[in-house]
């Protein structure tokens, strides 16, 4: 296998101490490879090494088969771009010159930017939608646009590869989509290889070809999304003791109310989750039933509730199930029902309610409280 | 397109104003002065006519050399002031700020007595040399302090210190050295552009000369290292070599004032400053030549307070540069802290 960029035995840590061993990475060109762990688990410290901001403490790392430590500043600067968590310092520049700095691996002994280039400035700033700011100070719009202007300019240094340490933390959802939709193009387009870390497990899930799982003194996986995102792997990654992250949709949900449920909820089919993440935030604890597997809101209520009363998807409900949650209503006081009607599938849930109704719960319907 | 040529405008205008400044300057400190001289005489003595014998003297002897080392030293010093606020990003650096000055100054005196207590000339080499050992002492303890204090007021507080120590070190040596050519030495040690010879100009001249063009050919990884220093590599930069480059040439600039002039305070941070809002940029192609310029001008307008002000007592240079000069330092001091606040 050919890889655009890999590592062989990369080591990399702070003043000659090792802080993570034995990275392999290994990509394609036009892969985006998002770097997702712990804060403080050596994220940008990977990057870094691999932007050559920092020395490596041992390995190779190989850039279109060549050595990254046997390239001058200038070859290099000319096929990767950065952008990092380091603020840009600068004094009485716009935007503009800012974007403009990203010519620099092009221009002359004086950097004297030629009409060539400026067109290049231009359609960087056109492309991540920054124009208007152009005559802006740097130093006077927010963050969110720093972001972006400092995109452009990484882009209008025509890299083959680019490497981002947290791109998108300070943008809105609409400016989130859009940086990575201009990746995306820019890899569709040119071939562009990303690398970046992203706190937005989300996002990473879902624009990532390679996801580095990194966990502080280790690189715990390398693989597909399909291969990392499996039930409980980002939990025990992350370490996360309160709440839970579903790893199959990308939900994040609190941490459940652990005490003697005193509700019960039927629902089903998406009609549940509301009224599940209203009790956990009113601090009641609740029993969910009866919900099929495959139920959207089968993994909000097993983050959530006391008990989850399910049932294999596509069958119908067993009797000795019904008969289970039948006994959970018998020590509940309130019934929260959010179901309309009930399907073929589910008439068990109908009768649950019926029966609540007969033994004089209070009943709540729709989605209340 | 419009604003880019507005700005076009702007500079053109600032290099003109500063080209016009120097020229105007220059002039004005050598018609200037307890003999009055014409322009016509200045003529003349230029083209080599014939002219009254003490006129020609004053001229050739006294007030060219001195108002040519004014205007070279002044930019010398504007451009080391300009490349220390670049190396430690910080506006407040500058040679007399962070002790490079002084530094320089307390070896050369050491030198200096030490060998004029041996009855040795010392030759205008000997002076930059120990000048540039003096800077280059103090530019290490201030490289030293810069790791271990984050803070830039901390840097310039450590750079006032070390300025003590050293000037402390100089009174010491030049009060107890006891020769006639000590009132010399206490002259210089308080900084003045007097008595300088045509032998001292043609050496700062060169100097100077080649030290700051090495800088403007610098201008462009200079660009790239204000915007910090992990964007500067990668660009491609060689931040090993540009930071040295950085610490000799400004040590050689600031040596070079120092050996000539003694320690002139504030050019170097006010200059740069003023330069700076006049170009409305801070790209290092613009504001190296520029400093230079604006540092002759501020520098041979200051040399004429300093002769002129209360003739026939002349000023030390330094108090004329620090009157106008450290009120601009409060300012940049005061508007930082405003930007920080916002």
């Amino acid at each position: 296998m050919e890889y655009y960029f890999s590592t062989k035995k990369m080591c990399v840590g702070y003043q000659k101490r090792p802080l993570i061993k034995d990275i392999e990475i290994g990509l394609k060109k036009g892969d985006i490879l998002t770097l997702i762990g712990p804060n403080g688990a050596g994220k940008s410290t990977i990057l870094k090494s691999i932007a050559k901001q920092l020395e490596l403490i041992s390995g190779v790392v190989y850039l279109d088969k060549q050595s990254l430590s046997q390239m001058s500043g200038t070859e290099l600067s000319r096929k990767m771009a950065v952008v990092l968590t380091d603020k840009l310092k600068t004094e009485m520049m716009t935007c503009e010159e800012v974007v403009a700095t990203g010519r620099y691996p092009y221009t002359g002994h004086f950097g004297i930017l030629s009409k060539e280039d400026y067109r290049m400035v231009e359609e960087a700033m056109e492309l991540v939608h920054v124009t208007e700011i152009k005559d802006r100070d740097y130093t006077q719009i927010s963050d969110g646009q720093r972001q972006r202007v400092m995109l452009a300019r990484a882009i209008c240094q025509e890299p083959e590869i680019i490497i981002l340490d947290e791109p998108t933390s300070y943008l809105d959802v609409k400016y989130k989509l859009e940086f990575l939709s201009i990746l995306q193009e820019m890899r569709r387009k040119k071939g562009l290889t990303v690398i970046m870390s992203l706190h937005e497990l989300e996002l990473a899930a879902r624009v990532a070809d390679k996801i580095l799982c990194v966990n502080g003194a280790y690189v715990d996986r390398f693989g597909t999304p399909e291969e990392i995102f499996v039930p409980g792997y980002i939990n025990q990654l992350f370490g996360i003791a309160s709440g839970c992250f579903d790893e199959e949709n990308s939900n994040m949900e609190l941490e459940a109310i652990r005490e003697d449920a005193k509700v019960f909820v039927i629902a089903g089919g998406g009609t549940g989750r509301n009224a599940y993440r209203r009790l956990q935030r009113e601090g009641i604890a609740f029993i969910a039933g009866i919900l099929f597997e495959n139920d959207v809101d089968y993994p909000v209520a097993k983050a959530l509730a006391a008990e989850v009363i399910g049932t294999e998807a596509f069958e119908p409900i067993p009797e000795e199930v019904l008969e289970r949650a039948k006994q959970k209503i018998d020590a509940c006081e309130r019934v929260v029902c959010c179901k309309e009607k009930f399907g073929t599938l589910e008439v068990a849930n109908g009768a649950l309610l019926a029966y609540a109704q007969a033994a004089g719960k209070r009943i709540e319907t729709k989605v209340i409280v | 397109m419009q604003r880019q040529g507005n700005r076009k405008i702007r500079h053109i205008a600032s290099f003109l104003l500063l080209g016009i400044g120097v020229l105007v300057f220059l002039v004005c400190n050598i018609c200037i002065g307890s003999v009055e001289i014409s322009l016509s005489d200045i003529g003349k003595c230029l083209v080599g006519l014939e002219m009254e014998q003490t006129i020609q003297r004053i001229l050739w002897d006294i007030r060219f050399p001195r108002a040519v080392a004014a205007m070279i030293l002044g930019g010398a010093l504007a451009l080391a002031g300009y490349l220390l606020q670049t190396f430690f990003h910080n506006p407040i650096a500058g040679p007399f700020t962070l002790g490079i000055s002084s530094g320089a100054k307390m070896v050369v005196a050491l030198v200096m007595v030490f060998l004029l207590g041996k009855s040795v000339r010392v030759s205008s080499t000997m002076l930059i040399s120990s000048a540039f050992l003096g800077a280059l002492l103090s530019m290490g303890f201030v490289l030293l302090m810069s790791r271990k204090v984050s803070k830039m007021s901390m840097l310039i507080i450590s750079g006032v210190m070390i300025g003590y120590i050293c000037s402390a070190v100089t009174e010491f040596v030049v009060t107890f050295a006891n020769d006639a050519d000590i009132v010399n030495l206490h002259n210089w040690s308080r900084g003045s552009f007097s008595g300088t010879t045509w032998d001292h100009v043609v050496v700062m001249a060169a100097v100077v000369l080649v030290t700051s063009l090495i800088v403007f050919f610098l201008s462009k990884p200079l660009g790239a290292y204000q915007l910090g220093e992990a964007y500067a590599r990668n660009m491609g930069v060689n931040i090993k070599f540009l930071r040295g480059a950085m610490v000799v040439l400004s040590s050689l600039l600031s040596a070079c004032i120092v050996a000539f002039a003694g320690p002139i305070s504030f050019v170097g941070v006010a200059v740069p400053h003023l330069v700076k809002g006049m170009l409305g940029t801070t790209k290092p192609i613009l504001m190296i030549p520029a400093c230079f310029l604006g540092g002759s001008v501020f520098c041979l307008f200051c040399d004429l307070l300093a002769r002129t002000l209360f003739a026939p007592t002349e000023l030390s240079i330094s108090t004329v540069t620090a009157v106008f000069g450290a009120p601009i330092v409060l300012w940049i001091m005061v508007r930082r802290k405003k930007e920080r606040a916002v």
